[in-house]
């Protein structure tokens, strides 16, 4: 039988499907397509009035344009015509086109909900059907509004039919959930209820998906559905296969509706009435007895459908977790899907032990199939599966079979190829597990450091943070776990996590195996020497403290220590941070006396006990592995009992100590400041502009009063890794005024572009305030002076400013006529097109100031000027061809075309000006490398002034199209 | 112990697509914007094409549950809200299969192709918001048969009378019963 012989066939839209079948390119069938628009809309403006017909198969030929992706934007109201066409083709198409093509078009709704009504109110079913499925797929506000009281009447009236309710019931449903204020069951919530007595099998499946829903809301006044529920599915349970006619799927009665009574009552618990209870126990086991018996049909969708309803017969045993026998016997039933030869049923064994294998009934049943899960994840073929056996093997996992499954899932993170957010939940758990069951803690730091090794990229920062947090807090274990790093940094490539670790545990007990000649203080100082000049710069930064903490605990080692600080490398490091604790640290040995270093880089103190940071981060992951939050709250309970480590990074209770009122005596005798650290990126900072610390005091102590300690070298600290704290410096002393920054100053656009091509300047100035800025950039790390000169003779008081990035509170008083100074260290993590907002705050008299200005860093700051040849120009320009690499914009020119402005400017811009490149020699090209923490971005640009028509073509070509796009943008307001 | 069962049994949307990652039917039974839409529809092709044959037929995909099955050409695939069936959720889908099977007779690609409008309408039969409406296959089709006896033109016409370049993968049967 021909397909479209049946109903009616349009030929025209057949036609066209066909042309755009035959379109040899996109182009062809675009071009065609706009051909069909054009002609569709002359058809629809012309004068002859269009037969029902001809209107049905255009607006059916717009749905299928619009379903191969494009735009659609006339049309509308033809198809609400065709709502009211008494044809049923032709409503139907209608309201297709409705359903898949709506827009909030108050107008257009109103018409819509019109032609609804009136089919509601027809009396045909098949046009009130269409109507109820109209809203349903529309389901907005609006529609709920206009029918939510219509459709329950319609649903329990005696006079509707069948096929009517039943769409109303879904109906009425999918409008519950978008706005369930609207839909008031009250006097309907009995009738309701009875439809699960309904004689038809369809009202009944239909009805129940309304009731379950209804009853998680409001549980009591529905509670009358659980007796009925379950002898509807004592009924159905007892039926013979062909009783119930065509709701028998594959000889299975009624899956559907026995799944949905299952899931129904999970919304309850156990039934109180003892016959009810009995009832519904007796359909539990015939289930579970049913999956024994030989198969009605070797079809798959026969044992698909008496599966389905086992699962849900299994969790819903596992929901009421109160009759051991049960639990047992689906811990069994599951047990044999393990090693069914379905690779479907394996999948889901797995997955429902999970839950099984947190009640207490069955748990121990569980475990007793550790073997096949171990086996499931070293041979199943497909990684879905394996993962599944992962997340089991976790929730199985107790004191008694802990190392198993944490040398098992180690083992298996060797060979796993995972994308990498899902070796990092592994790695996650494999660290939960760890400290969770850790009887002795040797085990604990030899499983991390196996950790470190095997999957080191994966280790976040949490999992090291935390195993120093237990190596700190735990006397017994420190010994060891020198022992153990210092063998572990022997291997020729280790992690940089690794040496991390190592730096920071030598660091501070070191001393413990110093007694050894095979690990002496200059055999260990060597040993994490050697992987200095491998590492990257934050961890270079720990290991310089790790030295000065040896020089503390080995006097010996201090000359060469001391040797290899002052070496150009260190002393004169472009990086400013490694400059600066270089000099620092060179500094304090040489001119403390032992006792004040002794006091200055004395042992951490414990950190206090707190709820693993770990779990913390696994507890933010949503997705595959999560664990559920009984499990959280009892690993919680158990991680607090066993160690008393904290949550915080290890150096952040010495940031948390020197932010406390009374600077630490220690420092202030000395006189040391050290640098802000340059933050790295935190985690999924993917909209992250700039992340910025800062440093702020009077200029009179040209910035010397930040006291933050020493051991400011590991990373951020967990808590910061939020990407955006909006408002970060909320702990000012005084009590910021409590307004809301006001918006962006509408000139603030015009002031950032000021300063593209420039680094110092004055940003902004007022009757009151001027603000200067000095600022210097190196690759991508930038630092940048503020200065707020009170420009009045009178004090402002409560004054803040605020980035929304983060950064730390300026003094609160500026004195009339007084200047103070903000530092802001500044790196360039990935490109971005929008400035930080600076927001400022202050009382001046009574009146309170609040402006916000856009910070002045524009990507092109991060420029690396690159030098090259024309032949190597050239080949790159064409390297960078593809179409939205470029940005090109023609303009007039807004200021002076002199050469000399122009070259000034472009230079100020920070790429190379390269001379004898472009063959007319008016033209100007630059070249440069925007350097930022994630990656380079190589850029190209090309700069055609006309000096006649006083316009100017530029063009830019970079690898990333962002930034040819802001890149240009930018550029072109400066010319 | 307490476990919140969220009731959530229903599907968040229904994707058609051909072995070639041509999109042939989407539906979408929860608000979802154009946006999310593509990547949805971008990340299913992706993720499912390249499966082994006899692999099993779940994904886990952010927080929903993929279902998928392959009927000759086209791929049906469903997105499930946590708490869902997935071996009903993949018999929802044979149904489907069977419904279009039932009406145009030995159902493939190209009926799909030429009669997008039908293949909606029957999934509308069938289910509602992304949930089961009607499981019998015999009320469906008796719906769907009473809205082709409604209509009054009745233009008959064979659509391969049209066609020129058949690829042969494209009219193979669905699914045999």
């Amino acid at each position: 039988m021909p397909a479209v012989s049946k109903g009616d066939g349009m030929r025209g839209l057949a036609v066209f499907i066909s042309d755009i079948r035959n379109c040899k390119s996109k182009e062809a069938e675009i071009k065609r397509i706009n051909k069909e628009l054009a002609n569709i809309r002359s058809k629809f403006k012309g004068d002859k009035a269009l037969d029902g017909y001809s209107k049905k198969k255009y607006v059916c030929k717009l749905l299928f344009i619009f379903l191969l992706g494009h735009d659609i934007d006339f049309g509308h109201m033809e198809a609400v015509n065709l709502l009211s066409s008494n044809k049923y083709t032709e409503k139907q198409i209608g309201y297709l086109f409705i359903s898949v093509l709506v827009n909030s078009n108050s107008e257009l709704i109103r018409l819509i909900n019109n032609a609804i009504k009136n089919d509601l109110s027809s009396r045909n079913p098949t046009f009130m059907c269409l109507a109820l499925h109209c809203i349903a797929n529309v389901g907005s506000r609006e529609m709920a509004e206009a029918f939510a009281s219509e459709i329950p009447r319609i649903l329990v009236a005696g006079d509707t039919m069948d096929s009517v309710k039943q769409s109303a019931a879904l109906c009425l449903l999918r409008l519950y959930k978008t706005s369930p204020d609207l839909v008031l069951m009250g006097e309907w919530t009995s009738r309701v209820v009875h439809l699960l007595n309904d004689q038809h099998m369809g009202v009944v499946t239909a009805a129940i998906s309304l009731i379950t829903c209804l009853s998680q809301k409001n549980p009591d006044e529905f509670k009358t559905c659980v007796s009925l529920a379950v002898s509807r599915l004592s009924r159905i349970v007892s039926s013979a296969s062909t009783d119930l006619q065509d709701y028998t799927y594959y000889f299975v009665p009624a899956p559907w509706l026995s799944c949905k009574l299952l899931r129904l009552l999970q919304c309850y618990p156990p039934p109180e009435d003892g016959a009810v209870k009995g009832r519904l126990v007796e359909c539990l086991e015939t289930i579970l007895n049913k999956a024994q018996e030989p198969p009605k049909s070797k079809k798959v969708q026969h044992s698909n459908a008496k599966n389905a309803i086992l699962f849900e017969a299994i969790s819903l045993i596992i929901h009421y977790d109160s009759e051991p026998n049960l639990l047992v016997r689906a811990c069994n039933q599951l047990g044999q899907f393990l090693q069914h030869r379905e690779t479907n049923l394996r999948y889901l064994a797995l997955e429902s032990m999970c839950t099984l294998a947190s009640s207490e009934f069955s748990h121990e049943a569980v475990k007793t199939h550790i073997e096949t899960v171990i086996n499931a994840l070293k041979t199943e073929r497909d990684v879905s599966v394996r993962q599944r056996a992962a997340d089991l093997l976790y929730a199985m996992c107790d004191r008694s079979n802990a190392k198993q499954i944490v040398a098992e899932m180690l083992s298996y993170l060797e060979t796993a190829d995972y994308s990498i957010r899902e070796e990092m939940v592994r790695v996650l758990k494999v660290a939960i597990l760890a400290e969770k069951y850790a009887v002795d803690y040797s085990w604990y730091v030899d499983t991390i450091l196996n950790l470190i090794r095997i999957a080191g990229d994966y280790v976040s920062e949490e999992v090291w943070y935390r195993v120093i947090q237990i190596v700190i807090n735990r006397d017994d274990v420190q010994g060891y776990a020198a022992k153990t790093v210092f063998e572990a940094l022997q291997a020729p490539a280790c992690h940089e996590n690794m040496v991390k670790v190592g730096g920071y545990i030598l660091g501070e007990f070191g001393n413990l195996i110093a007694g050894d000649p095979r690990s002496s203080p200059l055999v260990q100082f060597n040993l994490l020497h050697s992987k200095f000049h491998l590492c990257s710069v934050p961890t270079r930064a720990l290991l310089l403290s790790a030295y000065i903490k040896f020089i503390n605990l080995f006097p010996e080692t201090k000359a060469t220590i001391q040797e290899v600080l002052r070496c150009d490398s260190q002393i004169r490091n472009s990086d400013v941070e490694l400059q600066q604790r270089a000099v620092e640290y060179l500094k304090l040995s040489s001119i403390a006396s032992t006792d004040v270093l002794a006091t200055v880089l004395e042992e951490m103190p414990p950190f206090p006990e707190r709820e693993s940071s770990i779990l913390a981060k696994l507890k933010k992951k949503k997705g595959p592995g999560a664990v559920s939050v009984t499990e959280l709250e009892d690993s919680k309970r158990e991680s607090s009992e066993l160690n008393g480590a904290g949550e915080r990074g290890p150096d952040q209770s010495v940031m948390a100590a020197s932010n406390a009122s009374t600077p630490s005596p220690s420092a202030d005798l000395l006189g040391i400041r050290s640098a802000a650290p340059v933050s790295t990126a935190p985690a999924g900072a993917g909209s992250l502009l700039v992340d910025v610390f800062s440093e702020a005091g009077p200029t009179a102590s040209s910035g010397a009063v930040n006291d933050d300690g020493f051991l400011r070298d590991l990373e951020q600290p967990p808590e910061t890794s939020d990407p955006l704290l909006v408002e970060g410096s909320g702990d000012s002393d005084s009590a910021p005024p409590s307004e809301d920054p006001a918006p962006p100053l509408s000139e603030a656009e015009e002031l950032l572009n000021k300063f593209v091509c420039k680094n110092n300047g004055v940003l902004f100035e007022n009757q009151l305030l001027q603000i200067g800025i000095k600022s210097e950039y190196r690759q991508n790390l930038g630092r940048m002076y503020l200065f707020y000169g009170n420009k009045t003779s009178v004090q402002f008081a409560s004054f803040t400013t605020t980035l929304n990035v983060q950064s730390k509170p300026v003094e609160p008083l500026v004195e009339g006529g007084a200047q103070i100074q903000q530092v802001l260290n500044i790196e360039c993590l990935t490109d971005f097109s929008d400035a930080p907002l600076l927001n400022i705050k202050f009382r001046y008299g009574g009146a309170l100031q609040n402006l916000t200005l856009k910070l002045p860093v524009t990507i092109n700051k991060f420029f690396q000027p690159t030098e090259m040849a024309s032949q190597d120009f050239f080949q790159r320009w064409k390297q960078l061809s593809q179409p939205q690499q470029e940005a090109q914009k023609i303009f007039k020119a807004n200021h002076s075309m002199d050469t000399e402005v122009i070259k000034a400017k472009l230079l100020g811009l920070g790429m190379a000006l390269l001379d004898n490149v472009d063959p007319n020699p008016e033209n100007y090209v630059c070249a440069g490398v925007i350097q930022t923490k994630s990656q380079q971005v190589g850029c190209l640009l090309r700069l055609e002034p006309n000096a006649q028509a006083q316009m100017y073509r530029l063009t830019l070509r970079c690898s990333k199209d962002s930034v040819s796009k802001r890149l240009c943008e930018l550029l072109a307001q400066q010319f | 112990m307490c476990r919140s069962t969220k009731y959530q049994d229903k599907l968040r949307f229904l994707l058609l697509f051909s072995r070639q990652g041509k999109l042939r039917l989407q539906k979408w039974f929860v608000p979802t914007s154009d946006r999310e839409r593509k990547k949805v529809i971008r990340d299913m092709i992706m993720l499912v094409l390249p499966r082994q044959p006899r692999t099993c037929n779940f994904l886990q995909w952010k927080d929903l549950k993929i279902v998928y099955k392959r009927y000759a050409s086209l791929y049906f695939c469903a997105g499930l809200e946590e708490q869902d069936n997935e071996l009903l959720a993949l018999e929802v889908l044979h149904r489907y299969v069977e419904l279009l099977d039932k009406y145009f007779g030995n159902v493939c690609e190209l009926d799909i192709i030429f009669n997008f409008e039908k293949a909606y309408f029957i999934l509308d039969e069938f289910l509602m918001g992304g949930e089961v409406l009607e499981t019998s296959k015999f009320a469906v089709n008796v719906s769907m048969e009473q809205a082709d006896t409604l209509q009054e033109v009745t233009q008959h016409f064979h659509h391969s009378f049209i066609l020129h370049s058949l690829t042969l993968c494209l009219s193979v049967p669905l699914c045999v019963f």
